[in-house]
């Protein structure tokens, strides 16, 4: 039993990553039908640009804002003029294999300009452990879901409590009823752009000491989060946060009382018989959109 | 009339000149990028370190060496349709590739073209396959994993061993080599983990390794994974002694583990650390051109070089179809050929014999405990 304390809070904290990340499919989906398939190299950009200021002699806390605010103005902004407004007008699908062609660009431009080869990343926790209930816990794991949960209940927060929240969702639900009540729903779709670079960019920080800086790492990530995503409810915030937490937990356990050679493939099963039997996620609503 | 003849001869000298100074052409396929990135750049850079030296002095029987680097991406697939384009070329010599699955995939072609290929690989099977034109530049398994399941047993005293290895050729070879020779040793394997090239979370696996509580811990996967396992291992509080190859011990790997990679041990084939002068001063090359410490990968590429020298001095010519049978039983002397680094004799399958070490990460640094002496 004390093993299955362990996987579980090792697969939380996994977990918690995906749902960050697959919070940021969602939030794109619902505002602007972005299927943002870049999203895993999102994820692995940030903590390369953190390393170049610290390259360039920034202290470590400088290197984060500036990675974040660069983040959020090549990933956000960039993003958003450069790519996703242009391809809009031809539809969903030539816009999801752009960001296909975008994470290839990411991934080779980061091998070409830094490294192939994975760099250390300075933790912004210490590394020891704590004990919890006579469990030694990483600090490292237990920052990264509590991070994760802050972010995510800010997010919430954010969504139902203010009035921006509340256009962002008329925005997401309908443009144009929001536009005629005086909505800026431009504004507001650029809103979760950047709320979802910013997103990326904490992931970033937060599992890129464990995953180590590499130029490949988004692939297993994004991959996973777009599980996490489809599994919880891809019109639903609060889906793809159970998504991302159940992923993480079923990969843990599945490698434990399954058989580490099928790890892999428990939580792809576990996809298969969502999209048969609840195809608009657990936690997702038939044809309906609401951030 | 006459100036037709003077231009003819004038023509036929001019020729022969050129085809005399003619740079002799190898090809390199390596993973430069991809999961295997760190394997292929070593190599990369040990292979122009050696050409650049080569030149320097002179070039390989007046002849300048000349190379060039193709990506595998750490896909065999790709390193096939690579290998392909380059042997199209009509290289003399073919180098790389360094993942085994990928040397394993590729193989056939270079023998096809009667073209000698030197690569990375150390999968036992490669050179069991009566392939008479691979080489290797490092241990096989098998002639490495016997000495890590004899260390095992005799040294670390182990009774019970956990193996945990990585799901491709390279950890199945490994894994499959080292559980036979525990057996018959004597060692039993309690528990048989695999994991998953590029896998993240080991917090399973170790929780699985904890509960079979060995007296040792024998790890075999890739370098980046190491390191992690290295990490969790220290996190649950596994003390059980942890054993491997050069993979567990890496200079790549303790960059990346940091403290966590103490008290590994492995046996190393090949390391840049080895109490050898010669390979001393390789390191120091090394690292003022590339401005980082090699791992064995960087040795391999440096050593792949140097063997193309060697055989090609030893026929006293460059002749791309002899290679090989020159190369099998050659024994070459560090005295002789200062860059092969240490005395290595080359057996008819195309592998190695050649001192190897027993190497303890000590405080962040690899410290060799001991000396393991040439077979033969």
């Amino acid at each position: 039993m004390s093993n299955l304390f362990d996987l579980l809070v090792a697969g939380l904290a996994t977990g918690a990553i995906y749902a960050l990340v697959a919070v940021g499919f969602t939030l794109l989906w619902q505002t602007s039908q972005t299927i943002n398939f870049a999203q895993g190299e999102f994820v692995m950009l940030p903590a390369f640009l953190m390393l170049a200021a610290m390259h360039a002699g920034a202290p470590f806390w400088l290197a984060i804002i500036l990675g974040i605010l660069l983040s959020m103005l090549l990933l956000g902004l960039a993003f958003k003029m450069l790519l996703v407004d242009p391809m809009m007008r031809h539809g969903v699908l030539p816009l999801a294999i752009a960001t296909m062609a975008l994470a290839i660009g990411l991934k080779e431009a980061v091998k070409q300009f830094f490294s192939a080869e994975a760099s250390p990343f300075p933790s912004i926790v210490p590394t020891g452990d704590i004990s919890i209930l006579g469990h030694a816990v990483s600090l490292q794991s237990i920052s990264v879901l509590v991070v994760a949960i802050l972010a995510v209940f800010g997010l919430t927060a954010l969504l139902n409590r203010t009035s921006l929240g509340h256009q962002m969702q008329a925005a997401a639900q309908n443009p144009t009823v929001a536009r005629i009540i005086g909505v800026p729903v431009e504004r507001m779709i650029l809103l979760t752009f950047l709320i979802n670079a910013f997103l990326v960019a904490l992931a970033s920080l937060l599992i890129t000491p464990i995953y180590l800086a590499k130029f490949s790492s988004g692939e297993v990530l994004g991959q996973a989060a777009f599980i996490a995503a489809i599994v919880g409810g891809f019109n639903q915030v609060r889906g793809a946060i159970a998504g991302g937490l159940l992923i993480g937990v079923l990969d843990n356990l599945a490698a434990a009382y399954v058989s580490t050679q099928y790890r892999a493939a428990v939580p792809m099963i576990f996809l298969i018989a969502v999209i048969l039997f609840r195809p608009q996620g657990l936690l997702g609503r038939a044809e309906e959109r609401t951030v | 009339m006459k100036s037709t003849l003077l231009a003819g001869a004038l023509l036929a000298f001019a020729t022969a000149t050129s085809a005399h100074a003619q740079a002799i052409k190898l090809a390199d396929v390596a993973e430069l990028s991809g999961g295997g990135a760190t394997v292929g750049t070593n190599w990369k850079n040990g292979i122009d370190l050696a050409i650049e030296e080569i030149n320097a002095k002179g070039g390989v029987l007046g002849r300048k060496l000349e190379v060039t680097h193709a990506d595998s991406q750490s896909n065999p697939g790709v390193a096939r349709a690579q290998v392909q384009k380059a042997l199209d070329a009509e290289p003399y010599v073919l180098l790389g590739p360094g993942y085994s699955g990928s040397v394993k995939v590729t193989a056939p072609l270079a023998a096809e073209a009667g073209i000698a290929q030197i690569m990375g690989g150390e999968a036992a099977e490669l050179t069991q396959a009566g392939n008479k034109f691979l080489f290797r530049t490092s241990f096989g398994q098998q002639s490495s994993m016997p000495k890590v399941a004899k260390y095992i047993h005799d040294d670390m005293k182990a009774k019970t061993v956990a193996v945990v290895w990585v799901n491709n050729d390279f950890g199945r070879g490994g894994r499959d080599v080292v559980v036979k020779e525990l057996d018959r040793l004597g060692s039993k394997v309690v528990a048989d983990l695999s994991t998953e090239a590029g896998q993240v979370d080991f917090a399973a696996d170790v929780g699985k390794i904890k509960a079979a509580n060995p007296d040792a811990v024998f790890v075999y996967v890739n370098e980046e994974e190491s390191a992690r396992i290295l990490k969790e291992l220290k996190r649950q509080g596994v003390t059980a002694p942890l054993m491997g190859e050069t993979t567990l011990i890496g200079q790549k790997v303790i960059e990346l583990a940091g403290d966590a990679a103490n008290g590994a041990r492995g046996h190393v084939g090949l390391t840049t650390d080895a109490p050898v002068d010669l390979i001393k001063a390789f390191r120091d090359k090394f690292a003022k051109k590339y401005n980082y410490v090699p791992d064995h990968n960087g040795l391999k590429g440096y050593l792949a070089v140097y063997m193309v020298k060697a055989t090609t001095e030893k026929m006293g010519k460059v002749d791309s179809k002899a290679f090989a049978d020159a190369l099998h039983g050659l024994t070459i002397k560090a005295a002789d050929e200062p860059g092969i680094l240490m005395d290595v004799t080359f057996s008819d399958t195309g592998d190695i014999d050649r001192q190897s070490f027993l190497v303890e990460v000590v405080e962040g640094k690899q410290v060799v405990k001991q000396v393991l002496p040439k077979v033969k």
